[in-house]
């Protein structure tokens, strides 16, 4: 059974890495959708996806949070990338198996899954 | 379970703790979930009009669905919801069930859910209690900050391991469910 001493374990393996990680301003922001529409179109378990995969992959310089309703409903689930340098990508209707490809692709090589995008599904 | 909607209004009102707690009482064949908050509250005519589906706060949508959902639930159960609420000081909603009624609806991952709400309000405190006749499981942020010193219950790693570390914990209260 897990323990509170496990989570001591954690914060020290964090402090050893955080040396090595960019600090906050210099990190990719993921943001997702966890308004009542988002939650009911399926954004829980996009969320934990991108959690636990990033967590998996030991990717670096990402912060996941989440946010009430980005306004944009009947797209959920919605996923959000900030980059440091003020670019931002819209991932919609998003899936755990969607949300896998965008750690690979996206976060972990740098090049944004376009057929996901907002951009993608108005065309 | 509304757990995560109603909690969320919690954060919405701007309260610093907020706490969760869930009874589940076989002899009694009922389930109590109250969400206590010290968020900025509302005068009695707000709290009776926030279980009126057609009112929100929301400029988004127009019928809020948080409170009304939660309370149609608890009555298809033969529970309800109360909600008392003192503006400036905060709310407690309380939501009864009857806990092996057939439209009860399941648990679903409370463990995801409050690992969620301390991931995505690290500046917030939250805690979490499930209580059965015999058993009794609580987790408070206040505790896991204090182990964590300088780093961040938004961590992703911080955050899965809160989500397994309620979820193993509580598994062994939940057995019936
Ligand atoms: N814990 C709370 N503290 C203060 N106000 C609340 C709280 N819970 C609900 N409210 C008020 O009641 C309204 C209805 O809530 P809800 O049914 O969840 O719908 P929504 O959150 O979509 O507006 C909210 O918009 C808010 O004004
Ligand atoms: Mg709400």
């Amino acid at each position: 059974m897990k323990s509170l001493k496990e989570l001591e374990a954690i914060r020290d393996r964090m402090r050893q890495t955080v040396a090595t990680r960019e600090n906050d301003q210099n990190a990719v922001r993921v943001v997702v959708g966890m308004a009542t529409c988002g939650i009911s179109a399926g954004a829980r378990p996009v969320l934990n996806t991108l959690v636990e995969e990033i967590a998996r992959e030991n990717v670096a310089g990402v912060q996941v949070t989440q946010t009430g309703c980005i306004g944009i409903c009947q797209y959920e689930p919605v996923v959000e990338v900030f980059e440091p340098d003020g670019g931002k990508t819209t991932y919609v209707k998003m899936t755990p198996e969607k949300a896998i490809r965008v750690v690979h692709q996206h976060l972990m090589q740098g090049k944004p899954v376009e057929e996901y995008t907002i951009g993608a599904l108005t065309k | 379970m509304h757990v995560l909607d109603i909690a969320q209004n919690s954060v919405a009102a701007g309260a610093a703790l907020t706490r969760i707690l869930l009874t589940l009482d076989e002899a009694l064949d009922r389930l109590d979930l109250v969400i206590e908050d010290n968020g900025h509250g509302m005068t009695d005519e707000q709290a009776q009009a926030a279980l009126d589906p057609f009112t929100t706060s929301r400029t988004t949508r127009k019928v809020g669905l948080g409170l009304p959902l939660l309370r149609q639930t608890a009555q298809l159960t033969g529970g309800d919801v109360a909600i008392e609420s003192q503006p400036g000081k905060g709310t407690r909603v309380r939501a009864w069930f009857g806990l092996r009624h057939i439209d009860r609806p399941p648990l679903g991952d409370m463990a995801g859910t409050i690992a969620s709400l301390m991931q995505a309000n690290p500046e917030r405190d939250f805690v979490y209690q499930l209580k059965t006749e015999t058993d009794s499981f609580a987790v408070d942020s206040r505790e896991l900050k204090q182990i964590l010193g300088d780093v961040s219950l938004a961590q992703p790693e911080v955050a899965l391991f809160i989500r397994d570390y309620i979820r193993e914990n509580s598994a062994p209260l939940l057995e019936k469910e």
